[in-house]
C-alpha cells in the first residue's frame, strides 16, 4: 500500500526551497539567453513555480512526468540538478543529454523525467503510454502529464485523456493554464473558462486549483495522485496560473498581447511572495531562514553557470551518433 | 518447409515473439477479440489475454504515443494501424518522439516499437477492400524514409513477412513495417521450419538474370516476377531485386546488380515523384553510373489520389509497364 506525502513543515520547507530554486534558476537562465550565453529558445517557467512543486512534492523518482516547452521547473521539481541542466541549456557534454537535447527536448530518464516536447500536446500520449507501463508490470507508480491551455485544444490531448479513462490508467493530466496559448489569450481559443469542464466528458474527475498557491495545487495533486495509484484512474487538475515573462525568453519579441495592468495584477499574487508570507505568519519559517534559502540557491546556481561555462562542447565527430540505438 | 499466406505468417511472426518476450504486446483497433480486421492478429488475445492485447479505442495519436511510452519504459509494443492512410493522425508521435527520443537523450532511452501499417491497392480482388478508394490505399511508406531514426521495412512474400517481422520486434528502433494488404490473402509461399530471421537492411535478389535490373518492392515484386517470366520467351532475361528494408537500405546489392546488368528499372506501388524510386535512382546514379547503359526507369502510381474501384487499375504500375519500359532500354 501506498503513502500519501502530508503537508508536514518540512515539506513546506522543501515545496519553499523547490519554488526559489526554479525562480532563480529561470531568472539566471533567462539573462544568459537575451546575453547570447545560451543558443536558441528560452520558455521560462516564472509565476509558475507552485505548481511544479506542489505537484512534484507527491512523486518520488519512480513517477513519471511528461513536460512541455516550458520544462525546466518540473525538471528541477522532479529533482534536477542545476549544473547538468545549465549544461544542456548551454549545449555542453556535460548537459543531461550531452547537449543534443536543449532546453525544449530536455530530459532525464533516471528521474522519471520523460520529456520536455518542442510540440504542443505532444506529450499526454507518451505519459498515458507510461501509465499503461506501470499497470502492466502493476508497480503503484503515477504519471503525470504537464500541458498548457493551448495544449487542451489539441487532439492528442483528447485521444489520450479518453484511454486513460476506459483503461483506468495511473495518470494525472495537470493542466497549467496561464491564459494564454503562445500569444493568444484563452478568451480568443476556446469558448470555455475552466478546461477541467472538460474532464466530465472524458469520464474523470475535474479539479479546479489555484495554481499561484503552492499548497492548494499540493492538495489538489494529493486527492489525485492518490486515486490514481490506487487504481482508479486519471484526473484532470487544473491549476490557474500566469507566466510573467514572455512567452519566450524574458521581454520576448515585445509584442503586444497584454496590458500592464494585467500582469501587475498577477504579479501581486506571486506564489512564492504569497508562501513566504504564509510561512512567516505561521512561524515555519524566518526570515532569516528564507534568506538563507535564497543565498544557498545564489551560491548553486553561480556555481552551477560556472560548470556549464567550463564545460566542453560535445566533440563534432559525435554529432551524427545516437541517431539509431 | 510449410506452405503459408502473407496474413498468416504476419499472424506466426507475432505468435512467436509474444510467446518468446513477455514484453512484447500487440495495441490497436480491434486487434484484441476481432483478431484485427484483416485477421493478422487472431488468436492473440485467446492466448495471452487482454493485458498483452490491447483493444483501443479509434485513436491513431493516442494509442502509437501511448506505445512509445510504453517502449521508453522497456516494453515492446507492436501498433496495428488499421489502413496506412490513417498514419497521417499520428505522425507527430513518430516523427517528432519516436524517431528523435534516441538521439535527443544520447541513448538515455530509446523506442523499440513496431508499427504495422496495411498499405496499398487490393487489386487482387480477393480479401478485404477491393478498391477502396483514396482514403484507404495509399503506400506511405516514403514520408518514412525522410525521418532519419526510423526504419521502414516492406515484406513482399509470406518468408520475408515473417522473418523480418520478428526482426522488426525484436530491433531497438521504431520500425515502420508495411503490409501490402492485396498480398494478404493472396500470396502463398513456403516458409522454413523452425526459427526464421530475416536482418533489417538486407535487400534480396528474387531472381537472376543478366539484361535489365528489376528493383521492385512489396507487391510489384511478383509482378515483375510475372514478367520476367514472359520475358524469358523472347529471350530477355530480367534479374529482381527487392530491397525489403528501405531503412536502412542495402545500396550493395543493388549496385552490384546494376553493374552487372548496366540497365535498372524501379517499380513501387506509390507515387512517382518524390517516391523512394528517387532515392534508389539517385543511388545508383551517384554510385553506379559508369555502369549504366541507358537511363533509368521508373515505373510507379500516377502522381494522384488512388481512384475508388476499378478506376485504380489506370492508375497503377501493371505487368505492361513494366514491360514497356525493360524494352525500351535494350
Amino acid at each position: 500500500m501506498f503513502v500519501t506525502v502530508e503537508l508536514t513543515n518540512d515539506v513546506l520547507k522543501d515545496m519553499h526551497r523547490c519554488m526559489v530554486q526554479i525562480r532563480r534558476f529561470e531568472e539566471t537562465a533567462g539573462k544568459l539567453m537575451e546575453d547570447g550565453k545560451i543558443p536558441g529558445a528560452l520558455h521560462l517557467y516564472v509565476g509558475e513555480e507552485a505548481i511544479a512543486s506542489g505537484v512534484m512534492a507527491h512523486l518520488s523518482k519512480e513517477d513519471q512526468i511528461t513536460s512541455t516547452h516550458r520544462g525546466h521547473g518540473h525538471l528541477i521539481a522532479k529533482g534536477g540538478e542545476f549544473d547538468r541542466m545549465f549544461a544542456e541549456l548551454f549545449g555542453k557534454a556535460t548537459g543531461y543529454c550531452k547537449g543534443k537535447g536543449g532546453s525544449m527536448h530536455i530530459s532525464n530518464m533516471d528521474l522519471g523525467m520523460l520529456g520536455a516536447n518542442g510540440i504542443v500536446g505532444g506529450g499526454p500520449p507518451i505519459a498515458t503510454g507510461a501509465a499503461f507501463s506501470n499497470k502492466f508490470r502493476k508497480t503503484d507508480n503515477v504519471a503525470c502529464c504537464f500541458f498548457g491551455d493551448g495544449a487542451s485544444n489539441e487532439g492528442s490531448l483528447h485521444e489520450a485523456a479518453n484511454m486513460a479513462a476506459l483503461f483506468k490508467l495511473p495518470v494525472v493530466f495537470v493542466c497549467e493554464n496561464n491564459g494564454f496559448g503562445e500569444y493568444t489569450s484563452q478568451a480568443n481559443h476556446q469558448a470555455i473558462v475552466d478546461v477541467a469542464d472538460r474532464a466530465q466528458g472524458y469520464g474523470m474527475p475535474g479539479v479546479i486549483v489555484d495554481g499561484m498557491d503552492a499548497v492548494a495545487v499540493f492538495e489538489g495533486a494529493r486527492e489525485a495522485i492518490a486515486r490514481a495509484r490506487a487504481g482508479d484512474g486519471p484526473t484532470l487538475l487544473e491549476c490557474k496560473t500566469y507566466r510573467f515573462y514572455d512567452h519566450v525568453g524574458v521581454r520576448g519579441m515585445g509584442l503586444s498581447y497584454r496590458s500592464d495592468e494585467e500582469v501587475e495584477f498577477w504579479k501581486k499574487r506571486d506564489p512564492i511572495d504569497q508562501f513566504e508570507a504564509k510561512l512567516r505568519e505561521q512561524n515555519i519559517m524566518a526570515e532569516a531562514e528564507i534568506q538563507a534559502v535564497y543565498e544557498q540557491v545564489a551560491a548553486e546556481i553561480e556555481a552551477a553557470v560556472q560548470f556549464a561555462e567550463e564545460s566542453p562542447m560535445p566533440d563534432p565527430s559525435t554529432i551524427t551518433e545516437d541517431v539509431y540505438a | 518447409m510449410t506452405e503459408t499466406l502473407y496474413i498468416q505468417a504476419i499472424n506466426q511472426a507475432l505468435h512467436e515473439e509474444m510467446e518468446r518476450d513477455a514484453e512484447v504486446i500487440v495495441i490497436g483497433l480491434d486487434v484484441a477479440r476481432q483478431g484485427g480486421l484483416f485477421g493478422a492478429t487472431r488468436k492473440l488475445y485467446d492466448r495471452f489475454g487482454a493485458d498483452r492485447v490491447i483493444d483501443t479505442p479509434i485513436s491513431e495519436a493516442g494509442f502509437t504515443g501511448a506505445a512509445i511510452g510504453m517502449a521508453m519504459e522497456g516494453m515492446r509494443p507492436v501498433v496495428e494501424i488499421q489502413f496506412a492512410d490513417f498514419v497521417t493522425v499520428a505522425f507527430d508521435q513518430l516523427s517528432t518522439v519516436a524517431a528523435k527520443m534516441h538521439f535527443m537523450t544520447r541513448g538515455a532511452t530509446h523506442v523499440p516499437l513496431v508499427v504495422r501499417m496495411p498499405y496499398g491497392v487490393n487489386v487482387s480482388g480477393e480479401g478485404y477492400m477491393t478498391g477502396a478508394g483514396p482514403h484507404h490505399s495509399q503506400s506511405p511508406e516514403n514520408w518514412f524514409c525522410h525521418v532519419a531514426g526510423l526504419k521502414v521495412v516492406m515484406p513482399s512474400s509470406p518468408a520475408d513477412a515473417l522473418g523480418l517481422l520478428k526482426s522488426a520486434i525484436r530491433d531497438e528502433n521504431p520500425v515502420m513495417f508495411f503490409e501490402q494488404k492485396g498480398l494478404y490473402y493472396t500470396s502463398r509461399a513456403e516458409i522454413p521450419d523452425g526459427e526464421h530471421l530475416v536482418p533489417l537492411g538486407r535487400a534480396q535478389v528474387k531472381r537472376t538474370g543478366s539484361d535489365v535490373t528489376v528493383i521492385a518492392t512489396g507487391a510489384m515484386v511478383m509482378q515483375a516476377i510475372a514478367v520476367a517470366e514472359k520475358l524469358d520467351a523472347d529471350g530477355i532475361s530480367l534479374e529482381i531485386v527487392d530491397p525489403r528494408t528501405l531503412v536502412p537500405l542495402d545500396r550493395e546489392t543493388i549496385l552490384t546488380s546494376v553493374a552487372k546488368t548496366g540497365r535498372a528499372v524501379i517499380t513501387h506501388e506509390a507515387p512517382a515523384t518524390a517516391g523512394f524510386g528517387a532515392e534508389i535512382s539517385a543511388v545508383i546514379a551517384e554510385h553506379g553510373f559508369a555502369d549504366l547503359k541507358a537511363p533509368i526507369r521508373r515505373v510507379c502510381a500516377l502522381d494522384m489520389p488512388v481512384p475508388p474501384g476499378s478506376m485504380v487499375r489506370a492508375t497503377m504500375p501493371t505487368q505492361g509497364r513494366i514491360e514497356a519500359a525493360v524494352r525500351e532500354l535494350l
